[in-house]
């Protein structure tokens, strides 16, 4: 919402239409008062409106309950980021109320629940206040057997109405959300819904009008980025994984579980995390580009699997979906701190893969384009995604699933000879051969992780350690050699150049925006492929004057995250400093200009 | 040579689960040879019980006329998982304790193939011993042998998790003082559902318990007592005639279905007996998940992959 639409509210009179061009909209409640469904509705319509969205939660790390927020931006124009201020907080209870009065903009609109909020008095000149006993109305509406039950849908009908949200269309949405159930659920719903609705706001407030949305091309699908990782697995030709339940990498795991036997495929939950991956290896191994997938503590797990995915060269993805650590950590909360164990965890030199989406369509692309790496040059990739990622909801076109979809079955066509490390192509890269496949010449290969000839047998030769050694290493100059180079958002020559990767291109992006349009110089690029990197990175850099890496971590012993670490050891450049933090929530666009206007101030001392 | 025609498991043709065993080469095949099947010479110390597992290993497959290419053999790390390299097959030599879930991996993702994994005790019952139990309760379907020599032989004389109460190691200079484990219990207990107990100075009956083993449809578990002649010298003369010894078999009117009857054998003191303690038919977790998946794909028959995710992503709007 433009700031200028809602501090214009009407001093009494009658309430009138503003149009408005997006709104950010924050639900605070508790985790089991369903407010992820009131979000899930609204960015959902969103999608089914040609409208852009994106969502942000937090949820407490305890079993039942706790404090709750969901939030939604929903704009007709190009939405980056989940908006730094909300212009409506939607709050259910004192602590909601209390804890994120100050995320609303000057003037926006706290919309409470009566029964369980007093509202303060030195709020109420800065922003509007309007109390609704939202549960006794609910109570009233749908009978009181369900104690706090449906009170998310009567203020989605608040809301609806405050927004002119199209009701068919939400009705349709309830109907499937309920469908299945027992009808009185439905029934219940939809009766809450409509009392919402027709609660009159009184005059106190304007309504407000989405302007038309640009036209956009084919339909929107709406999901989170664990949906979209987990859906373009499969797209990819993934028909097998395994893996062991942890946060938030379990809804990736659930989906498969659920999705897969339905392609002829499984996922098998294993006792363990060492256990997931031997498993994925072993199908990897058998000619399936198999996944595992954790968080943070299983990752570290992980790694002695991965290393030997390394030497036998066999195909393997790896999702991590960050979370903050080190330890357990911050179960629910978001950190980008895994890239440096993603890049380099294990014993040995042991190079593979590491990719990041930056939002939730990425998601699914980025599934795609690891299998296909790991399938080429038999190597495992990881896929950093995060926490923030995981669990925000996005609208985006809907791919085109027949072009994308591909089938990557094993081929066991008889081979005349087979040296699984052969040692004669300069790209490191050899095509595999899986069991199953008869080799004429009667020399079977064995993958394994101890040093091996070409036909895998054990050997302590120095020269075939550091032939074998330069082959891992080359198979990835060549695949880096054929990375795209990543396009600069803004000028591609200035004063300030934002790098980012992972979740925060959004917030980026729309920080690049914001500083341009007052007038300063900053563009951003943003990595995706994070090991190997692309080529060209330097001629970027050569163009600004301050390289400023964004990034959820710390910084450092020395004062780098982990990227920006690792962009200083490549490119020996000064220019290269950090912007982290490690609050366990996204990047707010406000932060990551001030902490860029900041650290370029302290630079120019130094320089 | 002629060109040879495989059937080659065709995922469109779905369920990656269920491929039946493609048809065998048209061309009349003879059963391998040993020599056609000896890779590496063994680095095992001559004297080695491990040799006549090789050795009965290679004889499975030549009597059981199986080809190369629909052998996998599998191991962890250990004096005894260096098997892979010995056999001219395809086959995996994986880190230390994992070999079952890896092999498992295989075997639900490829039921064309044989899966055989081979390991010692430590393997086995110490760095992976989850995975012991683990892979025994979901009953996946492959066979097991675990070479057990009661010693750590690769890095020369350290206790091993069955390693008997006073045995003089360099990790125990005075004798071994944790209780060991019985492996035999360990895998009745853990749901095994072929339980074998066998020992390598007894090579026909080695074979025996390899064939059924084999033959065994889920998790078959095969003890074959593999002497140490570097660092357990004589550990199982108790269990062989030509020292002195006794080769105890599995009484015949043993009930091999009845657990308690089985743990009861288990508990026989050294050198106990020798055969199939436990032996029950239970569904695999492969077929298990056949099922799973034909009840799914019926519901999108005749449906292309694409067009099943595209319902999905129908519902996503």
């Amino acid at each position: 919402m433009s700031d200028a639409t809602l501090t214009q509210s009407s001093g009494g009179g009658p309430p009138k239409i503003s149009n408005i061009s997006e709104a950010v909209i924050r639900i605070a409640g508790n985790s089991q008062d369903g407010i992820q469904a009131i979000g899930g509705f609204l960015a959902r319509l969103a999608g089914r409106s040609e409208q852009e969205v994106m969502t942000f939660m937090t949820i407490p790390s305890t079993i039942s309950g706790g404090p709750s927020i969901f939030q939604v931006r929903i704009g007709s124009g190009e939405v980056l980021s989940a908006g730094d201020d909300a212009d409506v907080l939607l709050a259910f209870y004192q602590h909601s109320y209390e804890d994120h009065i100050n995320s609303l903009k000057k003037g926006g609109i706290v919309l409470y629940d009566s029964d369980h909020v007093e509202p303060k008095p030195e709020f109420q000149k800065d922003y509007h206040h309007l109390g609704i006993p939202i549960s006794g109305l609910t109570v009233e509406a749908i009978g009181g057997t369900a104690k706090d039950k449906g009170k998310n849908i009567f203020a989605l009908g608040l809301v609806a109405k405050m927004f002119d949200l199209n009701v068919p269309k939400l009705e349709k949405l309830i109907g499937e959300r309920f469908s299945g159930k027992d009808t009185s659920i439905l029934n219940n719903a939809l009766a809450a819904f409509h009392a919402g609705y027709s609660h009159s706001l009184g005059n106190v407030l304007d309504t407000f009008k989405f302007v038309d949305s640009q036209h956009k091309e084919g339909q929107q699908v709406v999901m989170n980025g664990n949906e979209a990782l987990a859906y373009g697995l499969i797209a990819a030709g993934v028909r097998f994984g395994a893996g062991y339940p942890i946060t938030p990498w379990s809804d990736v795991m659930e989906i498969l579980r659920r999705e897969l036997p339905k392609y002829g495929g499984t996922f098998v939950q294993c006792e363990d995390e060492i256990a997931s991956i031997s498993m994925a290896l072993g199908a990897g191994f058998s000619g399936r580009v198999a996944v595992t997938g954790s968080s943070g503590p299983g990752i570290s797990l992980k790694t002695e699997g991965l290393g030997w995915g390394v030497m036998a060269e066999v195909p393997l993805i790896i999702c991590d979906i960050q979370r903050g650590g080190p330890s357990t950590g911050m179960p629910t909360s978001v950190e980008q701190s895994d890239l440096n164990i993603a890049c380099f965890g294990g014993h040995g030199d042991s190079p593979r893969v590491v990719v990041a989406p930056a939002n939730v369509e990425d998601c699914f692309y980025i599934a795609i384009e690891a299998v296909n790496i790991a399938r080429k040059y038999n190597v495992p990739v990881l896929i950093l995604s995060d926490q923030a990622i995981a669990t925000r909801i996005e609208a985006f076109t809907e791919p085109n699933l027949e072009k994308v979809c591909q089938d990557i079955s094993p081929d066991l066509t008889p081979v005349p000879d087979y040296k699984a490390y052969d040692l004669s192509a300069p790209t490191g890269v050899t095509q595999k051969v899986v069991p199953g496949t008869r080799v004429l010449s009667g020399k079977y290969s064995i993958a394994t992780g101890l040093e091996h000839d070409e036909y895998g047998h054990p050997t302590g030769s120095p020269k075939l350690h550091m032939q074998m050694t330069a082959k891992r290493r080359k198979k990835l100059q060549t695949l880096a050699a054929t990375l795209p180079t990543p396009k600069v958002y803004g000028p591609p020559e200035g004063n300030v150049l934002l790098v980012g990767w992972g979740s925060t291109e959004g917030p980026i992006r729309e920080a690049v925006d914001r500083a341009r349009a007052a007038g300063d110089s900053v563009s951003s690029i943003h990595i995706r492929h994070v090991n190997p990197l692309p080529p060209g990175l330097e001629n970027i850099f050569s163009g600004f004057n301050h390289i400023l890496v964004v990034e959820m971590n710390d910084e450092g012993l020395y004062g780098f995250g982990q990227l920006g670490g690792l962009l200083r050891a490549r490119f020996c450049d000064p220019k290269i400093r950090g912007i982290t933090k490690t609050d366990g929530l996204t990047w707010k666009v406000r932060e990551i200009l001030e902490r860029a206007k900041s650290n370029v101030a302290a630079g120019l001392r130094k320089m | 040579m002629s060109e040879i025609k495989t059937e080659i498991p065709n995922r469109t043709a779905g369920n990656i689960l269920s491929v039946s065993a493609p048809a065998l080469p048209t061309e009349e095949r003879k059963g391998l040879t040993k020599k056609e099947l000896a890779a590496d010479q063994p680095t095992w110390c001559p004297g080695c019980g491990d040799f006549s597992v090789l050795a009965l290993y290679f004889k499975l497959i030549e009597k059981r006329k199986m080809w190369h290419e629909k052998i996998t053999t599998v191991a962890g790390i250990g004096c005894s998982s260096r098997f892979p390299y010995f056999v001219q097959a395809h086959g995996a030599h994986y880190i230390h304790g994992r070999a079952l879930p890896f092999a498992s991996g295989i075997s639900l993702s490829r039921p064309d193939l044989h899966v055989f994994a081979f390991g010692g005790d430590g393997d086995a019952f110490s760095i992976g011993g989850n995975h012991f139990n683990h892979t025994a309760r979901k009953n996946i379907k492959m066979t097991y042998v675990v070479m057990d020599n009661w010693v750590y032989g690769l890095t020369k004389k350290q206790t091993s998790p069955t390693s008997p109460l006073g045995f003089k190691s360099k990790t125990d200079t005075w004798g071994a003082v944790d209780y060991p484990i019985n492996p035999m219990k360990q895998a009745i207990a853990a749901g095994a559902t072929f339980v074998a107990r066998t020992t390598h100075s007894n090579p026909n009956h080695v074979l025996q318990m390899m064939e059924a083993a084999m033959d065994h449809d889920g998790f078959s578990f095969v003890e074959c007592l593999s002497e140490c002649v570097e660092f357990y010298e004589g550990a199982f003369d108790a269990s062989n005639p030509r020292k002195g010894g006794v080769f105890n078999v599995v009484s015949p009117s043993h009930n091999v279905t009845d657990e308690l009857a089985a743990y009861k054998l288990a508990d026989e003191a050294f050198p106990g007996y020798f055969g199939i303690f436990y032996k029950v038919n239970k569904p695999t977790k492969n077929t298990k998940e056949i099922a799973i998946n034909t009840s799914a794909m019926e519901k999108v028959k005749g449906l292309k992959d694409w067009q099943i995710l595209q319902k999905s992503f129908d519902r996503l709007k």
